[in-house]
């Protein structure tokens, strides 16, 4: 009864959006689509908030298929576009007060559910929308999805744009919101937010890459990784580019990840060739690898 | 219900804290009808002219007096030469010249007829026209007092009686044409603007994921425009009983039955508009171009409809605001009822259905 995909295609003209993409995500799941810009993720939002029409497959939300049924869909949902799309000449009140009346409730009878998030906003509460910041106008939004107690909440890249702090703030509530039975299918680019989730989808030019735990999908990345770090990271990555054992490259903070061809590495035969590319400073350790690296091997 | 009011309370907020709406909602119908009602208008009043007396004598010099003391023209110059006509023109300073002919008045007895040539600058054609029509007359009342006392055998004496508009005063004209302008501009424009910037803004994507129903969206945002317009038509009225003395001779109460359904035409029109344009821009080039236009030009406001080549004439009829006219005309000048605006008023009903029944089809109830 959570949310159902099945064999869902959708192109715009030429380009293809979607293709054939499967995933179901279970009642109250805190559920993640993972990928880049351009992956897809905001039309399979729109496919399954019923605003889209897909051109293949199914879908189903809470048990309501998204075609026939989509007006039982958009009274139990709660949707948050990744755009800001509230009203920015109205207060953070008047917002919240004009979704609760459109759902057919008021603030005080779900305040319960949103206290968590609004009493950060609550001091603004006559601040215009327009005017709040970056991650208030995300804790706005998310009361705003929430007002009318949905069972199904869809965030597209509700952290997009959001200070690293309010960034951990947001999925802390996310988290408390699914204690309370709420479904929650979140997308995002970050992949350090991926492993705050139950369970991940990787996507990747419509097409998706990997689904598992978080855990799990770091444990589909066979090769020993390395961090390798020198005094010139620029010269570093393309000396290791043009390395002939080189299997992937790719700058990770102040590291370089990198992985070798060969079943057996030598570390000391990397470093002299390194050297010998005149860099200095040169640190290589084993290290573990993350979400992102299993991405980029899978979108290899 | 509540969702209704708490919808159009939301509306209100949006057009309350928006100086642009609120200037096109309430200065510009008051801006346009003070503007259309002192400063364009067809009437002349003291019209600078030249007179060029070749003759010199009593009857000229008669004529001229005459023309003098009326409040159409005043008399700026008095030139010699005939060559001197051309380069008055070319000044700019005249916009009329009358000659007189040598020997006028000894013509006028010995012959019983004299020439007088009344020169004017058609560069305004209507202006031209309008100032020879009026140096005419002030001719022909002075010819009739001649007459007086000798006595012509037959006479046809035309009595014209200028009915509805004895004075020809241009504002009465005007009034149901900026009237109609306004409330079409108002309504349709302002709610298909206002209806698209929800979709500019991506919060039309937060409505359609909700329960309310596409009718109550729009519902609740004509709703506003509606009571707004009302207002606004009430100004107007007002402006012109008070300021421009024009009269409502028929019911003020059916001029305001006609005015409201005038105004859910436009928002119908307007409504339609929004379905067919993506952002704001388009609609309000859709409704400026596409109504505006059409609205002034065509719908018999300034230029009359009969005077249209066939064609136009035909497109005029598809034109809302040429039947608003016809009404408000009616009813303030004419002071008819509705028995003799059945037509005009069912046909507008029509229009009305016809634009609503548009918008529901084409409605979109998801993106794209």
């Amino acid at each position: 009864m959570g949310i159902l995909v099945k064999n869902i295609s959708k192109s715009y003209g030429k380009v293809t959006a979607l293709s054939n993409i499967s995933l179901d995500v279970k009642p109250g799941e805190l559920y993640g689509l993972i990928g880049p810009d351009g992956a897809g993720k905001t039309t399979l939002f729109r496919i399954l908030t019923t605003l889209l029409i897909a051109d293949k497959g199914q879908a189903t939300v809470t048990g309501f298929d998204v075609l026939s049924d989509y007006k039982s869909i958009r009274n139990s949902v709660g949707y948050m576009p990744g755009r800001f799309s509230l009203y920015q000449d109205l207060t953070v009140e008047e917002n919240l007060n004009f979704f609760a009346t459109i759902f057919g409730t008021s603030i005080a009878e779900n305040y319960d559910l949103i206290k968590d998030i609004y009493v950060q906003i609550e001091p603004f509460k006559n601040r215009r929308a327009g005017k709040l910041s970056g991650g208030m106008k995300q804790k706005l939004a998310l009361s705003c999805a929430l007002i009318h107690k949905p069972k199904v909440l869809f965030l597209d890249e509700p952290t997009t744009g959001v200070d690293p702090v309010s960034r951990k703030e947001f999925w802390e509530m996310l988290k408390r919101l699914q204690q309370k039975g709420i479904t929650i299918l979140v997308s995002t680019p970050y992949m350090d937010e991926a492993a705050l989730c139950d369970r991940i989808a990787l996507i990747q030019g419509g097409k998706i890459l990997e689904i598992d735990i978080p855990k799990a999908i770091v444990g589909h990345f066979l090769k020993p990784l390395y961090n390798i770090s020198a005094s010139n990271m620029y010269s570093l990555i393309t000396s290791l580019t043009h390395y002939e054992h080189t299997y992937s490259v790719f700058p990770f903070g102040e590291f370089v990840h990198y992985t070798d061809k060969r079943e057996a590495m030598n570390v000391e035969e990397i470093k002299s060739y390194l050297v010998q590319q005149g860099l200095t400073n040169i640190h290589i350790e084993l290290t573990q690898p993350t979400i992102e690296d299993t991405f980029m091997e899978l979108a290899k | 219900m509540k969702r209704f009011v708490g919808s159009v309370r939301k509306e209100f907020y949006h057009i309350f804290r928006d100086r642009r709406s609120l200037f096109i909602l309430f200065g510009m119908p008051i801006v346009q009808i003070l503007l259309f009602g002192f400063a364009i208008t067809n009437e002349i009043n003291n019209v600078d002219i030249a007179i060029l007396d070749q003759s010199n004598d009593v009857t000229s010099k008669e004529i001229i007096n005459k023309i003098a003391a009326s409040k159409h023209f005043s008399i700026l110059d008095i030139i010699q030469q005939e060559s001197s006509i051309e380069s008055i023109f070319k000044k700019g300073k005249v916009k009329a010249v009358l000659q007189f002919e040598n020997n006028f008045g000894r013509h006028l007895i010995k012959e019983k007829q004299a020439t007088v040539q009344i020169l004017t600058d058609a560069t305004d054609p209507n202006m031209a026209n309008t100032i020879s029509n009026y140096i005419s007359s002030i001719l022909k009342n002075y010819q009739q007092e001649l007459n007086n006392t000798v006595s012509i055998d037959y006479q046809i004496v035309p009595q014209s009686r200028m009915v509805y508009n004895a004075e020809l005063k241009s504002v009465y004209m005007f009034v149901p044409g900026v009237m109609t302008v306004i409330l079409m501009l108002v309504s349709a424009m302002m709610t298909s603007i206002s209806i698209t910037r929800e979709k500019e803004q991506g919060t039309m994507e937060i409505l359609l994921v909700s329960p309310l129903k596409p009718f109550q969206v729009i519902i609740g945002k004509v709703f506003p425009y509606i009571f707004l317009s009302v207002i606004n038509a009430i100004v107007i009225v007002l402006l012109s009983i008070f300021i421009f003395n024009v009269p409502v001779k028929g019911s003020l109460f059916l001029l305001g039955f006609e005015s409201i359904l005038f105004i859910i035409t436009s928002l119908a029109l307007g409504i339609l508009i929004s379905t067919i344009s993506s952002t704001q821009q388009t609609a309000m080039m859709i409704s400026l171009m596409g109504l505006m236009l059409p609205t002034i030009l065509l719908s018999g406001f300034i230029f009359p409809i009969s005077s249209m080549p066939l064609p136009l004439q035909g497109i005029s009829n598809i034109i809302p605001a040429k039947w608003f006219i016809i009404i408000v005309k009616g009813i303030m000048l004419k002071g008819v009822g509705i028995g003799f605006l059945l037509k005009e008023t069912l046909i507008l009903f029509a229009m009305t259905l016809v634009f609503m029944g548009i918008s529901v089809k084409k409605y979109k109830i998801r993106l794209e």
